[in-house]
């Protein structure tokens, strides 16, 4: 009971976590805590077979698929903890904490007498004894299952084949279409500008700065700005005067020092 | 070894991923927290069986993590799809059915 | 009381059934033929109805050959309805009285067919008129020659819907549609006794056909054998236009005059009289129903004589005129076993002077632009002097001149009356007085006085076909008598309706002839010093004893029918359509419009967010757990 008690709290906590975190890895994360506590409550109640399938199924397989997932589709809107719906999360709260209520003080008053123990069921071993069962008596929904699988595995073959509706676009069509794009918008037809290069940073998150002083856009990825790690230009000035500050150097000189590739070791805390 | 932590431990762990499908909007969260939902009845099974004696109820626990694992393939598969046709993954976007 | 005990019919009787089916054929052509047969289509018409005369005639001459006992034949050609107990054979009877009438309707009717080639020459729906008429003579024929209530039935609604069609021919005019509307409705509620009283008597029987409800009728109790009459009465009343059902023959008159002459006087009108007289196995059973045939036929005939004498449309009032000839029939039909054939005999001569004149009175519309108003003719027998003569044979027929058909025919009903009892002659005798008065009253308003045409009228001739039928029924209206010699007809009718016994009049014969005739010249007269000796103005005049107002509003038969039936009808539907709109539909729309609200309300639930559709999900799991948790403990 001991390994239980110091289990639990771990777990609802990772759960209710899962509710509040505001990224979908730092919950999937979360999930593979609650499944891994999960496992040891199955090797706590007699069943090693399941343990096993726990971890590898569950925590090894599936979570990782999401996590594929959570990368093929990157970070947008969804992410944002605003309620959209009117009256959602309160209703949700009330009606999740009732049934929830409800559903404790119900099987807290089932009494189902004496615990059997599982010493007889697994006395040959609780993997052979499942295969008993396995392969008797549920033998032809485990025959079913093995259609589930295949018909899953076609399904998703199928959900993710993309049939190609036009011809592929190759490397000259893609530089005369940048030519067309120069000729007709005025497009700029050299390659996006790199990001900023301050040798503080992992830089691809910090944009170039235009003559003007100001950011540009174009030099730092999308999926960064929607994540809302991009540095702006001026927060970067900032810094530039701080750090010219510290080593007591004037700012000119400074700005020149900070492109060598120096003070890594320095970096401040700057993630949101 | 009493049995009733173990079942309400299961209940709240149920009950947080029913509201975690009700308040997330992200679908894969969605789906993560169904799976939680999934893993707390299994937890329910595996400790009445231990209750009762008998393997059957971790034949269904097993049975449900295979069907799950079928159901997160196809599941994820149709977000994905959803994804790349609207470029979104949030269950709020795909509200059209009510039409 | 004779059975009706036929034999199965061979030889030529074994072609009765091509009878009904050669004009049935020709209104199948006509009607499916569309416009392909507009070209010869009348002709088609006139040769079916002709062809079916020929063999009536034929199969009549073979049962004149034959001995009084097996004069009645059946034809047996398929069973029409079967379910259990019920058995409806579709068989055809010939005995005499069919006989008669299958002479009549396809004699009278060949010639009418013939008349309305001419008639009907302008109409561009002429081929349609004759596929109506053919319909009409198939459904008649049926009506004659069934040998089963329910056959009878048929042609009898056939009959009404030949008639209703016919009527409304020139449905273009509002009139005609309205009064072919009437004759149908006024029409149902006649059938609706012919309905009841079928079913009455498969109930008391079993059966409906003449043989077996014949053979067994006696068995019946006196109270359904009442209402049996009765019923078949009110069928009667309806079809043959006798009070209280009379109201829409007079309207009728909207048809074609064709149409007038041979459904509303010659034919179906006197299918009424037809049924009394084809169960006479029932009334000789009933007392108190034939009375009350007694009763409606001393009650028409004076009904219809009095509503004659007012009439300035030359139609109605010839419509007037059969209404009463009819109730002549009736009450001849109710005297039992000693009016039977005198009914027959009289509609027999009948058929012929009144299709007659009907058709005399078309040529003279024929000739006057459609004009039925009386008062615009006069002075027409120059004109128009073959109408005149032949219209001339139909009036000294119908007014019982001496040695003409009608005199012999009234004369006995007359005759009759006063034997069985003293109300009914004198009803009778009063009649033949009117008729010889609204008759003469016609006569010398549409064919002697001054000349009163409407402006750029110039009264012709009708054309050949047109005046020949007329003078071949003008013969028959002279000769028809010739069936009376020898009291031929009432023993060749007897195997059917049975033969009274004979008895001394109280009255010797001849001094009730006299009588008939005085009273009839006093008719004459009386209509010579109020008609022929003045001007006739030109419009009715309005200053009329409270009597002629009341005999040009028909004896206000319509208002009592309105006041009695109409419009409390109207009061009552009126207030269902109100308590229908109230409170049906008030409580049904506001149901709707309730579910309406509520669904409106609802239908916010309805967003399309999985994640509310699943909340609700959860409100549901939670109420089956509470409840689950409160039925473990409770």
């Amino acid at each position: 009971m001991i390994g239980f008690w110091l289990l639990a709290p771990v777990m609802v906590a990772a759960a209710l976590g899962i509710l509040f975190t505001r990224k979908a890895v730092h919950a999937a994360l979360l999930l593979a805590v609650v499944m891994i506590g999960l496992a040891v409550m199955y090797a706590l109640q007699d069943a090693p077979f399941l343990f096993a399938v726990q971890i590898i199924v569950y925590t090894g397989a599936i979570l990782m698929l999401f996590l594929f997932v959570l990368m093929l589709v990157g970070v947008d809107a969804s992410d944002s903890v605003v309620e959209t719906i009117k009256g959602q999360r309160l209703m949700a709260t009330v009606v999740g904490l009732l049934f929830g209520a409800v559903l404790v003080v119900g099987v807290a008053q089932v009494t189902v007498g004496a615990v059997t123990g599982l010493d007889e069921a697994n006395a040959e071993g609780n993997v052979p004894a499942l295969a008993q069962l396995l392969f008797s008596t549920y033998v032809f929904a485990f025959e079913a299952t093995s259609a589930l699988l295949i018909t899953a595995a076609i399904g998703a073959m199928v959900l993710a084949h993309r049939e190609r509706l036009t011809p592929k676009v190759g490397q000259a069509e893609r530089a005369a279409q940048r030519m067309r794009d120069y000729v007709d918008h005025g497009k700029h037809l050299g390659p996006l500008p790199s990001p900023g290069v301050y040798a503080r940073h992992n830089a691809v998150d910090t944009p170039a700065l235009l003559p003007d002083g100001s950011a540009a856009e174009t030099s730092v990825s999308r999926t960064l700005t929607a994540r809302g790690t991009v540095r702006s230009a001026p927060a970067l000035a900032d810094d530039v005067t701080v750090l010219s500050r510290q080593i007591g150097h004037d700012g000119r000189r400074d700005g020149e020092s900070g492109t060598t590739g120096n003070g890594r070791d320095r970096e401040p805390g700057d993630q949101a | 070894m009493s049995e009733t932590p173990f079942i309400v431990l299961s209940a709240i762990l149920f009950t947080i991923g029913c509201v975690g499908v009700l308040t997330r909007r992200n679908a894969i969260v969605v789906f993560m927290c169904v799976e939680l939902m999934l893993n707390a009845s299994n937890l329910a099974l595996i400790t009445f069986a231990r209750v009762h004696g008998n393997l059957d109820g971790q034949v269904a626990a097993f049975f449900v993590m295979v069907v799950a694992a079928a159901e997160v393939v196809v599941g994820l598969a149709i977000i994905m799809t959803i994804f790349r046709t609207r470029r979104s993954a949030s269950v709020d976007d795909a509200s059209l059915l009510k039409y | 009381m004779p059975v009706v005990d036929p034999a199965a019919a061979d030889g030529v009787f074994s072609l009765l059934w091509l009878v009904i089916a050669l004009p049935a054929l020709g209104a199948a052509v006509l009607l499916l033929g569309g416009r392909r047969t507009d070209a010869w289509g009348h002709l088609l018409g006139v040769a079916t109805v002709a062809g079916s005369f020929v063999l009536s005639l034929v199969a009549f001459v073979g049962l004149l050959g034959r001995g009084a006992d097996d004069r009645a034949f059946t034809q047996h050609l398929y069973t029409w309805i079967e379910a259990g107990g019920f058995r409806v054979e579709a068989s055809l009877l010939y005995d005499p009285l069919s006989a008669l009438f299958l002479l009549l309707i396809t004699g009278v009717g060949a010639l009418i067919h013939l008349y309305s080639v001419g008639y009907m020459a302008h109409d561009p729906r002429r081929r349609r008129f004759f596929a109506y008429l053919n319909l009409f003579v198939a459904a008649m024929l049926v009506l004659v020659l069934a040998d089963d209530y329910v056959v009878l039935f048929l042609g009898w609604e056939g009959v009404g819907l030949a008639s209703y069609l016919l009527i409304g021919f020139w449905q273009h005019k509002p009139s005609a549609a309205v009064a072919a509307k009437k004759a149908f409705v006024v029409n149902r509620v006649g059938d609706l006794g012919m309905a009841l009283g079928i079913m009455l008597m498969f109930a008391t029987f079993g059966s409906t056909a003449f043989a077996e409800v014949s053979r067994v009728a006696t068995e019946a109790t006196d109270g359904v054998l009442t209402a049996l009459g009765l019923l078949l009465l009110l069928a009667a009343c309806g079809k043959s236009a006798q009070v209280p059902l009379q109201s829409w023959l007079l309207d009728a008159m909207e048809g074609p005059t064709p149409v007038s002459a041979l459904i509303h006087a010659a034919t179906m009108v006197t299918a009424g009289v037809y049924l009394v007289v084809r169960s006479n196995f029932i009334y000789e059973n009933a007392p108190v129903a034939q009375t009350a045939v007694v009763v409606v036929g001393a009650v028409t005939l004076l009904w219809g004589a009095v509503i004659g004498c007012a009439k300035d449309d030359i139609k109605k009032a010839l419509a007037g005129s059969t209404m009463s000839q009819i109730g002549y029939m009736m009450l001849a039909a109710g005297l039992g076993v000693a009016g039977y054939a005198f009914a027959i005999f009289h509609l027999l001569t009948h058929g012929f002077f009144k299709a007659n004149m009907f058709l005399g009175a078309g040529s003279v519309m024929h000739g006057m632009d459609d004009d039925v108003d009386m008062r615009h003719y006069g002075a027409l027998q120059k004109a128009m002097p073959v109408t005149f003569l032949t219209f001339a044979m139909g009036y000294l027929a119908i007014i019982g001149f001496p040695g003409f058909s009608g005199f012999w025919s009234k004369d006995k009903i007359i005759e009759a009356g006063f034997e069985d009892n003293l109300v009914a002659g004198l009803a009778a005798l009063l009649g033949a007085g009117i008729t010889a008065f609204y008759m003469t009253r016609l006569m010398l308003m549409t064919f002697f006085g001054e000349k009163r045409w409407e402006k750029g009228v110039h009264p012709h001739e009708s054309p050949k076909v047109m005046t020949v039928p007329l003078i071949v029924l003008a013969a028959l209206s002279v000769l028809g008598g010739v069936m009376l010699l020898g009291d031929w007809i009432v023993g060749f009718l007897a195997p059917v309706v049975g033969e009274a016994e004979h008895h001394t009049p109280a009255v010797p014969p001849i001094v009730m002839t006299l009588v008939v005739v005085a009273v009839v010249a006093v008719g004459v007269a009386t209509a010579w010093l109020l008609v022929g000796r003045r001007e006739v103005p030109r419009t009715a005049p309005q200053r009329v004893s409270v009597f002629t107002r009341a005999a040009r509003a028909d004896l206000y038969g319509d208002a009592i029918n309105e006041a009695l039936f109409m419009r409390p009808g109207d009061r009552f539907v009126g207030d269902l359509v109100t308590f229908d709109n109230a409170g049906v539909d008030g409580a049904v729309n506001g149901t709707a419009a309730a579910f309406g609200g509520m669904s409106g309300r609802m239908r916010r639930w309805q967003n399309g967010f999985v994640r509310s559709y699943a909340l609700s999900v959860l409100v549901g799991a939670l109420v089956v757990l509470v409840a689950m948790l409160a039925v473990n403990l409770a």
